[in-house]
């Protein structure tokens, strides 16, 4: 082998490498994002049910209100730190995902908003078993942080 | 040749006359606010459906934040960029304002001056406001925090930059006329509230080429003046919730699958929630009825 041949395949190797590690970046930041959206429809499909109940649509039931409200409060209370990667936002997956790339700037806010939702869901936990006046205060505060949040950093329609 | 040109001249001179006096200013009576008396705890509840801080807290105010009218919030249009003024109860604000101030500033869109305001101040709904309830809110807005932020100058290109050309926009698009007709208590005080108050069409009506409201294309959406997306409608067959959904939504944010409202709109929520359950319903009423 020449040197120049050397080099040559010392060049695509490394080229190799570098492409396949973005690759595999770019896996890992669809699978935040992938698990981001399943997380949100947990949340969805929870408040569903207390929001049904608020609404009138769906008979008020202590004991199903109470699960899907402590169903709430845990899943805002997970460490979503792997969901959240650096590099899985708008400008790196595009239409993939909603996140915009604010979240991930030095003045984000972000972290504010999810205590405001631990502490709202924390507020639900208590309140949707005691009864449906409770259920019903208890929902605009959860609906203020989820807004509070999308209204920054969520791509709009 | 001589008198051809002196035809022009005399031509021009009489155009002119005629736009200076089409774009005159019209305030209202002396007399149009007298012997009515301003209820704060009334004005507050006009201050949430007219969505005033939404524009006047400086931008990203949060909880009682909303509630200090520094002004600051940033229009983008094709006309330029609006920058909403201070209208604290400071010197930098209105702070000197009477009654009939505000009612000019809102109904007729000018300011104590007798200056036209720019239409990015959406006067052309609230111009259907009724007058007690421009003193309600004056009488609310007395009892906010002062800011001393120095209002910022709109950054406008000519010939947009001539105030008195809002005039002639005055002449072809301020009216005062209900857009859609309804009957009934409830259905009007839904179409006082999106008409005149919450001045919903801003953003979910689009827009003729002088930027005016289509009330051809009523709440049918619109492009996003920002340049970001666009902005759904809310006639039949583009909005399909019950107008149990929409109260609701306008309560908490909620749309019936439990996403929530993002953007510009999680801003107008902010506000909607702190209306009367029985405003609303009478908004969701209105907006299943639009034709």
């Amino acid at each position: 082998m020449t040197f120049k041949n050397f080099l040559i395949a010392g060049i695509a190797g490394a080229t190799m490498i570098a492409s396949s590690s973005v690759l595999h970046a770019d896996e890992a930041a669809e699978k935040a994002a992938e698990a981001r959206q399943s997380l949100m429809e947990l949340y969805a499909f929870n408040l569903g049910l207390l929001g049904g109940m608020a609404k009138g649509a769906v008979e008020y039931d202590a004991e199903s209100a109470q699960a899907a409200a402590t169903n709430l409060h845990t899943l805002a209370s997970m460490n979503q730190m792997a969901m959240w990667i650096p590099g899985s936002g708008r400008d790196a997956l595009g239409d993939e995902t909603d996140a915009l790339p604010a979240i991930w700037e030095a003045d984000s806010k972000v972290m504010d908003h999810a205590k405001e939702l631990v502490d709202a869901t924390a507020a639900m936990e208590s309140a949707a078993g005691s009864g449906i006046e409770e259920l019903r205060g208890a929902m605009q505060p959860v609906g203020k942080a989820c807004g509070g949040c999308h209204e920054l950093y969520r791509q709009k329609d | 040749m001589r008198k051809l040109l002196r035809f022009f001249v005399f031509f021009a001179v009489i155009a002119a006359a005629v736009a200076w006096f089409l774009s005159r200013t019209e305030p209202l009576n002396a007399d149009a606010v007298a012997g009515l008396t301003g209820d704060p705890a009334r004005g507050e509840n006009v201050f949430w459906a007219g969505g005033c801080s939404s524009c006047h807290a400086a931008p990203n105010s949060k909880g009682e934040e909303k509630l200090v009218l520094a002004g600051g919030y940033r229009i983008n249009s094709p006309f330029g960029t609006f920058i909403s003024p201070n209208i604290s109860p400071s010197a930098n604000g209105i702070g000197g304002w009477s009654n009939l101030d505000l009612a000019n500033a809102l109904i007729r869109g000018l300011s104590p001056v007798g200056s036209h305001y720019y239409p990015s101040f959406p006067y052309a709904n609230y111009t259907k406001m009724s007058l007690q309830d421009v003193v309600d809110l004056k009488a609310f807005l007395d009892t906010l925090p002062s800011s001393e932020t120095q209002s910022q100058p709109h950054e406008l290109p000519f010939p947009v930059t001539i105030r008195r050309s809002v005039g002639l926009w005055k002449r072809l698009f301020l009216t005062d006329d209900w857009i859609v007709s309804v009957e009934g208590e409830q259905m009007e005080r839904g179409r006082y509230l999106v008409e005149a108050l919450g001045h919903c069409g801003e953003c979910h009506t689009p827009r003729n080429i002088f930027g005016a409201l289509d009330d051809t294309r009523w709440l049918e959406g619109a492009e996003n003046p920002s340049g970001e997306g666009r902005i759904p409608g809310l006639a039949p067959g583009q909005l399909n919730w019950g107008a149990d959904d929409i109260a609701y939504y306008l309560e908490t944010g909620f749309t019936p699958d439990y996403d929530s409202a993002g953007g510009e709109m999680a801003a107008v929520i902010a506000n909607t929630s702190q209306l009367s359950q029985e405003d609303r319903a009478a908004i969701a009423a209105y907006i299943k009825a639009i034709p």
